[in-house]
C-alpha cells in the first residue's frame, strides 16, 4: 500500500472510531462530560471504565458514524473546550491513580472564529505542558487520522501505538500539497514526501508498535489491544512516579536529529 | 520576488499588514526612506531605527530580526549566545529542503530560526531565545526544538528565569512529524522548569501563529505581547476558507487576545525592556524588602 492509500484507508467510512474502541475494549464505561469552564465538546469523548478489572480514564476523539452524528461531533475536530475536557479527566485520572488511555482520530484541531476566541492554541499547549508530568501511566492510540497539534494534544504518552491503517503527520497531505505545489490535488505525493504511515514513523522511533489489522473485521484487533494495554498499563503502574515520567519526557526529549 | 509582491493582491485585510518589512532589513543600507504600510508616512529608515523601527506616526511594530532585537533589549555587551552552530538535518529526505535551509541562512545570516543564550536585561540575569522571522518565517523544526528545550534546561539547572521573543508560522512542514514532536519537546521543558519554581516571560511578536502558539509560546506565566500582532493557532487565511466567511478586522490581534483573557499585557517595543526588567525584579529570589 502507498501511503496515500493509507491515507484514505485511515479515512475510510465504515472504520472504527473512538466509540466502538471503547465499548470493545473496556467493560463498564460511564461517560463524563463537560471542561466546567465553557461546554461539552462532544468532538471528544471521556470517562472510566474497566479494563479487565482495572479501573482507567478514557479519552477519546470521536468522528461519529452517520452523518447526523457526525455533524454533532464535529467531524472529530475539537474545540478547545474539548481538550480541556480531556484534561481534567486525565487530572482526575491523576488524583485517583487510574492510567489513561488515549484515542486519536482527528484530521486536525477545528480551526475557526469560536476555536480561536476561545484559545485553541493555549488548550492544546496545556495538555502537552500537563500531560508531560502526569503522575500516572498514559498510552495514546492513533486509530485513523492523526492530524498535526490536535492529534499531539492527546498523544503524549509513555508508549505511542498506531493501527495498521493510520496516519499521523504534522500537516495533512492536501495542506502540504497546497503549500508546496500551490495544488491541493498533488495529495499523493504529498502523502509519500510527508512520512506519515505506521512503517515511516516506527522507523523514525516516533511510536513503540504497530497494531496489525484484519481487513474489516477489528475483533481480534479490540483483543489484541485489550492484551497489549493491559500489558502495558500494569507495568508502568509499577514504575515508581518519577520514574515513570522522567522515561516519558526522555521519550520527547530525544527527537529530532542535528548537526553539532 | 519584487514583482510578484507587487502583483500578489492580499487575500484578506489581516494578511495586507507589514508586507514591506524587508526594507528595514540593516542590509539594505541603500534605502534611506520607508513606507509605513499602515499609516502610509514616508518615513526616514535612520529615525526609524532609532525609534526601535516603531512608526512615530502611527506606532505601528516593524518586524525585526532576532540580532536586532537582542540589541534593543539587553544591556550592551552582556549577550552570550549558545547552541549557535547547532544545524539541521533532513531528517525525512523532505525535497528541496537543504536548498530551502541555505536561502534561510543567506536570508538572515543565521543558522537556524531562533537565537539562544544569555543575557543582563537592566543588570537581570536571564536565559534568552529569540525567534527570527527571516528564517523560514521562525518554523519550528527539530534545532528550533532543540535550542528551546535546551535553554529551559539550562536555566532549570541554574534557577535563572527565561525571556522569550517568539515570531513564527508554526511547525515545520519540511521535517514532518519531527517537528510536531518539537511542540511536545518544549512543553516538557517549559513544564520541568516552571515545577521548579521559574519564571517564564514570553513576547509575543507579528505572527505566532500554529504549533509555536500551540506550544511554548502560550505556556509562560506571564505573556506580552506587541502591538497588533497576529497570534493564533489556525491562520487566517485557513480560517476564512473553513468558514468561507470574511473575519473581522481586528481579529487573533493582540488588542483581541488580551480582551479574550490570553495574554498579560500589549507593551509598545520602546518600553518593553524596562517592563521586563520591572517584572524580572518583581520575581527576584530570596530577596524582599
Amino acid at each position: 500500500m502507498s501511503a496515500f492509500d493509507k491515507v484514505c484507508a485511515a479515512r475510510a467510512k465504515g472504520r472504527p472510531t473512538g466509540m466502538d474502541f471503547i465499548n470493545n475494549i473496556f467493560q463498564d464505561f460511564v461517560e463524563l462530560h463537560g471542561d466546567r469552564r465553557f461546554g461539552d465538546d462532544k468532538a471528544v469523548v471521556t470517562g472510566i471504565a474497566r479494563l479487565n478489572g482495572m479501573p482507567v480514564t478514557v479519552v477519546a476523539l470521536e468522528k461519529g458514524h452517520d452523518t447526523k452524528e457526525k455533524v454533532a461531533r464535529n467531524f472529530g475536530s475539537a474545540h478547545p473546550e474539548g481538550y480541556r475536557k480531556a484534561l481534567r479527566q486525565m487530572q482526575l485520572a491523576e488524583k485517583f491513580g487510574r492510567p489513561v488511555v488515549c484515542f486519536v482520530d482527528t484530521s486536525g484541531a477545528y480551526c475557526g472564529i469560536a476555536a480561536e476566541e476561545r484559545g485553541q492554541g493555549q488548550a492544546i499547549a496545556e495538555n502537552l505542558m500537563q500531560m508531560m508530568t502526569l503522575e500516572v501511566p498514559v498510552v495514546s492510540i492513533l486509530i485513523g487520522e492523526g492530524g498535526s497539534g490536535g492529534a499531539l494534544a492527546l498523544a503524549v504518552a509513555d508508549e505511542v501505538w498506531m493501527l495498521e491503517n493510520s496516519v499521523y503527520s504534522v500537516i495533512s497531505p492536501e495542506g502540504c500539497a497546497s503549500i508546496l505545489w500551490k495544488d491541493s490535488k498533488k495529495i499523493k505525493e504529498a502523502s509519500e514526501c510527508l512520512k506519515l504511515t505506521a512503517d515511516d514513523l516506527l522507523q523514525l522511533g516516533v511510536i513503540e508498535t504497530i497494531i496489525r489489522e484484519s481487513g474489516k473485521d477489528f475483533s481480534k484487533t479490540y483483543q489484541k489491544l485489550n492484551q497489549r494495554l493491559w500489558a502495558t498499563l500494569t507495568k508502568n503502574r509499577q514504575l515508581p512516579t518519577k520514574e515513570l515520567v522522567t522515561k516519558r519526557y526522555n521519550r520527547f526529549r530525544k527527537f529530532g536529529e542535528i548537526f553539532e | 520576488m519584487l514583482t510578484k509582491e507587487l502583483f500578489r493582491r492580499p487575500k484578506n485585510e489581516l494578511e495586507n499588514y507589514n508586507k514591506h518589512f524587508k526594507a528595514v532589513l540593516p542590509d539594505v543600507p541603500n534605502e534611506l526612506c520607508v513606507l509605513c504600510p499602515v499609516c502610509k508616512q514616508t518615513l526616514f529608515t535612520g529615525s526609524l531605527q532609532e525609534n526601535a523601527n516603531v512608526c512615530p506616526k502611527c506606532g505601528h511594530h516593524f518586524r525585526i530580526n532576532a540580532r536586532q532585537r537582542i540589541d534593543m533589549m539587553t544591556d550592551e555587551g552582556t549577550f552570550v549566545e549558545f547552541y549557535g552552530n547547532i544545524l539541521s538535518k533532513n531528517p525525512i529526505q523532505f525535497p528541496n529542503y537543504d536548498e530551502k535551509l541555505k536561502q534561510a541562512q543567506l536570508a538572515s545570516a543565521e543558522k537556524e530560526a531562533v537565537v539562544c543564550g544569555t543575557a543582563k536585561i537592566s543588570g537581570f540575569d536571564c536565559a534568552l531565545f529569540v525567534m527570527d522571522p527571516y528564517f523560514m518565517m521562525g518554523s519550528m523544526g527539530t534545532v528550533v526544538g532543540e535550542k528551546i528545550t535546551r535553554i529551559f534546561e539550562y536555566a532549570t539547572e541554574h534557577s535563572m528565569p527565561v525571556v522569550g521573543f517568539t515570531v513564527s508560522g508554526g511547525a515545520r512542514m519540511q521535517e514532518g512529524i519531527l517537528s510536531l514532536m518539537q511542540m511536545a519537546k518544549t512543553s516538557g521543558a517549559v513544564k520541568l522548569h516552571s515545577d521548579a519554581y521559574n519564571l517564564y516571560l514570553a513576547v509575543l511578536t507579528d505572527p505566532t501563529t500554529g504549533g509555536v502558539t500551540a506550544s511554548f509560546a502560550m505556556e509562560a506565566d506571564i505573556i506580552l505581547a506587541e502591538p497588533n500582532a497576529l497570534i493564533g493557532f489556525a491562520g487566517p487565511r485557513v480560517i476564512e476558507q473553513t468558514m468561507r466567511q470574511k473575519l473581522p478586522a481586528g481579529f487573533q490581534r493582540s488588542e483581541f487576545l488580551l480582551e479574550k483573557g490570553f495574554i498579560d499585557a500589549i507593551v509598545n517595543r520602546k518600553i518593553q525592556k524596562a517592563t521586563i526588567a520591572r517584572i524580572l525584579s518583581l520575581h527576584t529570589k530570596g530577596e524582599s524588602e
